[in-house]
């Protein structure tokens, strides 16, 4: 009896000193809070730094913070901190190290992924949390599809701008046949699509459609399974490490300049060199190209082999472009990253002056721009051709 | 169904599967003989694949590089066997699998810090880098036949070594019976010890005569691990036959595998594993 | 099993209770980290039931299982297959769904796997994870392999009333501290029963066990299904909690770091692993902390353990906590 009474008195005692220490605690954050304009601005990035997509996360990461350099090391006057976690490419770990930079560093900005398995765990938590997430790569539709959400923005492209506009080429080429080979997930099956989708629409046949588990590189099988089809033209998408070897066993088994290869841009993108002359007239679709000869690409080539020691390719302009999507969108916010609404708004009504090309975000906010067309002459991606100009992505599901 | 087609795809089977075979003998003597599970067999596949590619392009010969890398590979076995392995022969296999297992997350830092991230291929060496046309439209690369060529060389010359000379009668001794070999008087220690470098120095050599054909990334090793498992599972632990039909099974099953059944292409073979184990619960040839 | 001594069972009882009233100090003490730290000890949590039902197999039954993923992993993808896209399904219908899909399996794999011995059981048990794996991430069922969502989490409800608003991360994260003590309370009552005698006696001496005339397949049959049956509850609240399945839980390489964390914390002792679970994953926040190359400093932990630290720490604390040699033949 004397219990219950003490438990009581125990409880009311704990509840009161635990308030008490609540308000004592908030009123230190207010003040805080007041001074938090000096408080740097802390840039969560979810990239990959190992495994075989680790080079891509390299050069955005490069590429952002060329452009935040170049304009001060800072962010509306503010100082920049990056917090930086490896996303190792893995989706399974992808809303565990979301929640790490939203609720465990409070970061104000989180930039990621490449991979878009990865992508789809992010734009989950992304929602949920309402966390500003900047995507510099992973081009999956749903991100600004059925998952879009104003807190996401993208800076790169969607896996249909970038395989749509190769369709008609194929058909205008006068190819009738064509095989498409690709991994067997979410972008890679997204590619396809949107090239059978244009390819079909043309009036073409889509002979077979080849997948290979993500991310074998054994592709000995499937080529004597082209050579066997007798296709007047192959698409593929590959990245990274299988874009390399992909193309050199296509030259090896012959098929090289026999059967032309066609692809959307990541096949020849940062990986020419690896793949030396086997990739010679390749054809890709893709929102960039080294080759652009307009002034702030020059001047982009020219900083970031200065300050990296390596050649750009389309993932440091995309890292670059997010970077001067943060400085543009905090100077017009005057650094204040408390009101969302007005930050948000700031980042979806900008309008980059990008290497690639100006662009600016279509409601969806993927960027809305050009599609050219590239074909490898001597290791460098010539611009032939821009086949679609200011394409938007359909943004299907999205409801904003 | 095309019989070009079916031969061509008999020829890749068989090529995937000797190179397979080069990485599981090498791991089947460790288990065999000294009674180890390895897991980090994969990761010195990674390491010969890597040291191929950086001595390639700091000598410029191909040839030159293998030739440097092999002592290197061979130092490293030593290495692991008498810090690491020494201390499992006595412990439980989980033991033996965490330890292993530690061992592939350092191996593979390493090669980040030492190597960085980056995708690097290697030149297929040049008296080897043409392509040899089987149909009108398909060629096949010699360098793959001569790296079918090496696999199946060093397949007969173990085979000569274990079943013909007195080096092959320790080794076979060894694995049946490790007490027998001590009471009479061989040095166990020093035979375990040339057995794990020699198994260390297949692996990576094979990772180093496959550089050309697959880029060096980060990972690589990963992916033949559990594969050349297989192989010796299937083939029968300790079996250097059982490897080598093992391997070629493997290899032919996943070639067509991926051909016929792409979406079950990675399980195929796995299933066949499990056939065979619930068949001879010991392996083909034990 | 003989009993733990006293004071290891005040110890485990003060930690469950340090545990248990975490959401109350947790704010106090970080007030801009309470979120993200309950969310980390939710995980372990999870974490610690799949270690502790490893145990069952590795400590008591000799079973080096790299299975175990599997069952973790199906039970997950049961839940994310089973719930409707736009509306939360009830706990009592998908954790029995969940848990049958993780028995159906291990019995399935249990009695296959059960056919080999020493390190062909090893390699056999990994055999079937890979295989699980791959028909998950090469076909498009479930998503490949970019796993599948679960946008609500499962309801708790009699009727019309809630009893667990398992939406709530505090609510939550105690529902899975009550589902390891629930574990930890069955699988140790398990143990002190008959059955659990002989699958002990099985470990030490299988010949003496059989010549008593008990079929040790079948006991270990039964263990394996009911280790994969925990493994599954915790596959279950895994998914359950950041929403998203995916084919790395069914990986060998989640069952690797099942194995170390009962290593780490000591085979054999039930509690053990549950102190592995946290041991890993704050040293995993650790490394990650200091390095990006966090792998080469954990592997070479993982190294150093498995030479220096036999018995883990459960067995340290065992060690420790002893006043006198158990009595009797033990």
């Amino acid at each position: 009896m004397n219990n219950s009474r003490f438990h009581t008195a125990l409880r009311r005692a704990c509840r009161s000193m635990r308030r008490a220490a609540i308000s004592l605690f908030a009123g230190l954050s207010l003040t805080v809070g007041l001074g938090h304009a000096a408080e740097p601005v802390k840039v969560g990035v979810l990239l990959p730094y190992t495994g075989t997509y680790a080079a891509l996360g390299e050069a955005i990461t490069n590429g952002m913070k060329l452009a935040v350099s170049q304009a001060g090391d800072k962010l509306g006057g503010r100082e920049v901190e990056y917090v930086i976690v490896d996303s190792e490419a893995n989706p399974s770990k992808a809303p565990a190290n979301m929640q790490k930079l939203i609720s465990g560093e409070h970061a104000d900005f989180i930039v990621g992924p490449v991979h878009s398995g990865v992508g789809m765990g992010m734009a989950k938590v992304a929602r949920d949390e309402g966390a500003i997430t900047i995507i510099p790569n992973a081009g999956f539709n749903a991100a600004t599809g059925p998952l879009c959400a104003p807190n996401i923005f993208r800076t790169s492209f969607t896996s249909w701008q970038t395989a749509y506009p190769m369709g008609a080429v194929a058909k205008e080429r006068g190819y009738d046949r064509v095989v498409t080979m690709t991994w067997d997930y979410g972008f890679g099956r997204e590619s396809v699509a949107a090239f059978k989708e244009a390819f079909s629409k043309a009036g073409g046949e889509i002979v077979k459609e080849i997948y290979v588990p993500f991310p074998n590189v054994e592709f000995q099988a499937q080529l004597t399974e082209i050579a066997n089809l007798k296709p007047d033209a192959v698409f593929v998408f590959f990245a990274g490490g299988g874009a390399v070897k992909f193309v050199k066993d296509y030259a090896a088994a012959g098929l090289h300049g026999k059967i032309p290869l066609l692809g959307s841009g990541f096949l020849t993108d940062g990986t020419l060199q690896a793949q030396g002359d086997t990739a010679e007239g390749i054809l890709t679709t893709l929102h960039y190209s080294t080759e652009l000869q307009n002034p702030a690409n020059l001047k982009f080539l020219k900083d970031y082999r200065a300050a990296f020691g390596k050649e750009a390719d389309i993932y440091a302009v995309q890292g670059y472009d997010t970077g001067r999507l943060l400085v543009q969108a905090m100077e017009e916010v005057g650094g204040n990253t408390e009101d969302r609404q007005a930050l948000i708004a700031a980042l979806a009504s900008q309008r980059i002056d990008s290497p690639r090309g100006e662009w600016a975000f279509s409601e969806a906010h993927n960027p809305v721009q050009n599609i050219y067309l590239r074909e490898v002459r001597n290791g460098r991606n010539v611009v032939v051709g821009t086949p679609a100009k200011g394409l938007a992505d359909p943004a299907r599901g999205c409801r904003m | 169904m095309d019989p070009a087609f079916l031969l061509i795809q008999v020829l890749n089977g068989v090529q995937y599967g000797l190179l397979l075979f080069l990485i599981a003998s090498g791991l089947t003597l460790i288990f065999g003989i000294m009674g180890v599970i390895n897991l980090a067999h994969g990761a010195l596949y990674m390491v010969g694949a890597y040291l191929a590619f950086w001595f390639t392009s700091r000598t410029g010969s191909f040839w030159l590089a293998i030739l440097l890398a092999l002592p290197l590979t061979v130092l490293l076995g030593l290495v692991i066997e008498r810090w690491f392995m020494r201390a499992l022969y006595k412990r439980n296999h989980l033991d033996q699998v965490l330890l292993t297992f530690g061992l592939i997350l350092v191996l593979n830092e390493c090669q980040s810090i030492l190597f960085g991230n980056d995708v690097h291929g290697v030149p297929v060496p040049a008296p080897f880098s043409g392509s040899i046309p089987l149909t009108d439209v398909l060629s096949y690369p010699v360098y793959r036949l001569f790296v079918s060529f090496v696999c199946a060389l060093i397949a007969v010359g173990m085979y000569f070594l274990i079943q013909h000379t007195r080096l092959g009668m320790v080794i076979r001794g060894g694995a049946s019976n490790r007490e027998m070999m001590a009471g009479m008087g061989i040095n166990v220690h020093t035979v375990f010890g040339l057995v794990f470098a020699a198994g260390t120095a297949l692996a990576a050599f094979a990772g180093m005569i496959s550089a050309p054909l697959s880029s060096v990334y980060p990972g690589i090793g990963d992916s033949v691990l559990i594969i050349s498992f297989v192989v010796v599972v299937i083939g029968g632990i300790g079996s250097i036959k059982g490897a080598f039909l093992g391997a070629l099974m493997v290899g032919l099953t996943a070639t067509f595998g991926t051909v016929f059944l792409p979406e079950l292409s990675g399980a195929v073979v796995y299933a066949l594993m499990a056939a065979v184990l619930l068949w001879r619960p010991r392996g083909l040839f034990a | 099993m003989r009993s733990m001594p006293l004071k290891v069972n005040v110890i485990l009882a003060a930690l469950l209770v340090v545990l248990a009233t975490y959401p109350l100090y947790g704010e106090l003490l970080f007030p801009q980290q309470h979120d993200y730290y309950l969310q980390k000890l939710t995980f372990i949590v999870i974490l610690a039931i799949l270690a502790m039902s490893l145990d069952l197999l590795v400590g008591m039954s000799g079973l080096v299982s790299l299975a175990h993923a599997a069952f973790f992993g199906l039970a997950g993808y049961t839940l994310a297959l089973t719930a409707p896209q736009y509306e939360p399904i009830s706990l009592w219908i998908a954790l029995p769904a969940a848990l049958a899909a993780a028995a159906a399996a291990a019995l399935v794999i249990g009695a296959l796997t059960l056919r080999t011995r020493g390190v062909y059981y090893i390699l056999a048990t990994l055999a079937f994870t890979q295989m699980i794996y791959f028909v998950f991430h090469d076909s498009d069922f479930a998503g490949g392999s970019d796993g599948m969502f679960l946008f609500f989490k499962p309801t708790v409800s009699i009727g019309e009333r809630v009893l667990f608003d398992l939406e709530d991360r505090t609510t939550f994260y105690l529902f899975c501290l009550g589902a390891l003590a629930a574990t930890y309370l069955l699988l140790r009552m398990l143990l002190r029963s008959p059955f659990g005698h002989v699958l002990v006696g099985i470990k030490e001496n299988e010949i003496r066990i059989r010549s008593l005339g008990y079929n040790p397949p079948v006991f270990k049959l039964i263990a394996f299904v009911i280790a994969g049956v925990f493994a599954g509850l915790a596959g279950f609240l895994a998914v359950a909690q950041y929403g998203f399945a995916n084919p790395s839980l069914l990986g060998w390489h989640q069952s690797a770091e099942a194995l170390l964390m009962v290593l780490l914390g000591g085979m054999g002792t039930l509690f053990g692993p549950v102190l592995g679970a946290f041991a890993f994953e704050l040293l995993h926040q650790l490394f990650a902390g200091w390095t990006e190359h966090w792998q080469l400093l954990m592997g070479a932990f993982v190294i150093a353990a498995v030479l220096l630290l036999p018995k883990g720490l459960g067995g340290l604390l065992l060690k420790l906590t002893r006043t006198r040699p158990p009595a009797g033949g033990g």
